[in-house]
């Protein structure tokens, strides 16, 4: 019987759906009350773990999946600071003139997109709109295809469109080269000898943005988008340390952490890391877009894990409590 | 149909497919498995493949003469030998020249960046501190500071941890732990971020229930 339950509960959740209108927004009223009915059933979890009843997995799984989905209709405003990391990789991007050129290296894939992907366009956007020519990599395969989407997004802009920045001159895209950290090492001396072509298999000699352009010391600042080996830490070690080019970087939040030491060290100039530093760096650009879409969902969802984290540790303390019982 | 809805609808079934698992081990998420590792591993195989045997090696040797590329080519060669049982120890060879290199590259880059510049900056940014930063700062040095000693102190066993240099090594367990657990912190927050992605394009994208 247990199995028609699941396939009763699939078909009704099919018939909600579509139904629903669409777009779905909640009122603040509404949020409000959501969020309290919330906080409500996870107060009766941690209730029913001090009595000894346990929950099973899979309500752990509809609690993060519930935090994750609802905040999406709902209309809160999240307060916002901006860190002092981001800050300075904002102010170091503010100070480049006109006609800088920035390597941006897109060290990433799909699956770390919900976080990197909205600091590439508010990266893309900020550069086109100021003027700043960008040379596009990536250590990854997928980077370049993911600068590509990010190009692609911005250039719809009203404002950047006005602009009509062109590929060539204003920005150009060398794609992916396999040798991660040997092949930062070889650009110390030479771009065109790991990048004899852009994406599109045009000669670099006969790309415009690319004239003058021999090594690093051609380059006014690096921005790395980074999700892993090889990336951020790579970029320091290399291209800071040995050919003194300034780095600032856009991190996954795993990575954030390894990341840090570097910044104590003046090592790298700025740091925006996971899905909060990516929404301080939209604000910090001006360029709000998806990270400040998804900020209320994961503040929702990180507030379900510690409520879940202390639970566990109820759950812990019952179960202590209970072997200690039987000892006795 | 256009393709765009096709696209969208094979991606949300996918993703359903993969999310299923929550639920329970079943036939779709394992189809769906499968058709995820079969398409990466050809993703990835077609990209080295025109990224780096045709646009630099081929293209490099056959139409701009750059014999020194052939060098790698060899070794790439070499590599493939440990498929065949009886000369599979030639790809000890290409193998022993890539740990070399990167430990040459890595040994100096490690030591500089990672060694010499953070005990640079923890020193030096101390001592800024001391002379003139404001009380938050200080504070902030001192314990970035006193974690370092303390956490070094724990990694040195030639000394049985007893007694104060045992506290002292104590205070860098302590250290470490916050470490981990800031670090736990921030992979929850970045797996968090991957399933809001999927949400995200499920609500968006497919079901329109989002703007």
């Amino acid at each position: 019987m247990n199995k028609y339950y699941s396939w009763l509960i699939l078909a009704a959740l099919i018939i909600v759906v579509a139904i629903l209108p669409k777009p779905l927004v909640i009122s603040p009223t509404a949020s409000v009350i959501v969020t309290i009915l919330l906080g409500i059933a996870l107060v009766w979890v941690l209730v029913l773990t001090i009595r000894g009843h346990l929950i099973g997995r899979r309500v752990v799984f509809l609690f993060i999946g519930a935090s994750l989905t609802l905040p999406f209709f709902m209309n809160f405003e999240m307060p916002i600071k901006v860190s002092p990391e981001v800050k300075i990789l904002y102010d170091a991007l503010a100070k480049l003139p006109p006609g800088s050129k920035v390597l941006a290296a897109f060290d990433y894939d799909p699956p770390s997109a919900p976080e990197l992907q909205p600091q590439a366009d508010a990266f893309m956007a900020y550069a086109f709109k100021h003027d700043l020519k960008v040379i596009i990599m990536g250590l990854w395969p997928q980077g370049p295809q993911q600068a590509n989407m990010s190009i692609d997004k911005v250039l719809q802009y009203p404002e950047i469109r006005a602009k009509n920045p062109k590929y060539g001159v204003d920005y150009v895209n060398l794609g992916f080269q396999s040798g991660n950290e040997f092949v930062i090492q070889r650009m110390g001396s030479s771009f065109r000898g790991m990048f004899p072509r852009d994406i599109y298999n045009t000669d670099y000699d006969k790309i415009p943005l690319l004239n003058g352009v021999e090594n690093f010391s051609n380059i006014d600042f690096v921005f790395n988008l980074s999700s892993g080996y090889p990336g951020t830490v790579e970029w320091v070690q290399i291209a800071v340390d040995r050919y003194g080019v300034k780095v600032g970087a856009g991190n996954t939040a795993v990575q954030a952490p390894s990341v840090y030491p570097y910044l104590s060290s003046r090592k790298l100039t700025g740091l925006a890391g996971g899905m909060s530093g990516a929404w301080q760096f939209e604000q910090a650009t001006q360029q709000p877009g998806k990270a400040s879409t998804y900020v209320l969902p994961q503040t929702f969802s990180h507030t379900v894990v510690i409520a879940f984290i202390i639970i566990g540790n109820a759950a812990l303390m019952v179960s202590y409590r209970r072997s200690k019982r039987g000892e006795a | 149909m256009d393709g765009a809805v096709i696209s969208t609808w094979l991606a949300a079934l996918l993703t359903l497919g993969i999310m299923s698992f929550v639920y329970k081990d079943n036939l779709y998420y394992k189809i769906c498995e499968a058709i995820f590792i079969g398409i990466s591993a050809g993703y990835w195989f077609i990209t080295y493949f025109w990224d780096s045997l045709y646009r630099i090696a081929w293209i490099g040797v056959v139409h701009e003469g750059r014999y020194v590329l052939l060098g790698g080519v060899v070794l790439g060669a070499m590599m493939l030998m440990r498929l065949f049982g009886k000369i599979g120890w030639i790809a000890r060879w290409p193998l022993a020249f890539i740990v070399g290199a990167t430990a040459g590259l890595k040994m100096m880059v490690y030591f500089t960046t990672n060694a010499m510049a953070q005990i640079h900056g923890t020193v030096d940014d101390t001592m800024v501190a001391f002379g003139g930063g404001d009380l938050y700062d200080l504070i902030g040095r001192l314990v970035i500071l006193i974690g370092t000693v303390t956490g070094l102190i724990y990694f040195y066993f030639s000394k049985e941890h007893k007694g104060l240099f045992g506290g002292v090594a104590k205070v860098g367990t302590w250290f470490l732990m916050i470490t981990f657990g800031a670090s736990f912190g921030y992979t929850v927050m970045s797996r968090m971020s991957l399933l809001l992605g999927r949400i995200e394009f499920l609500l968006t994208d497919w079901l329109k229930l989002v703007k």
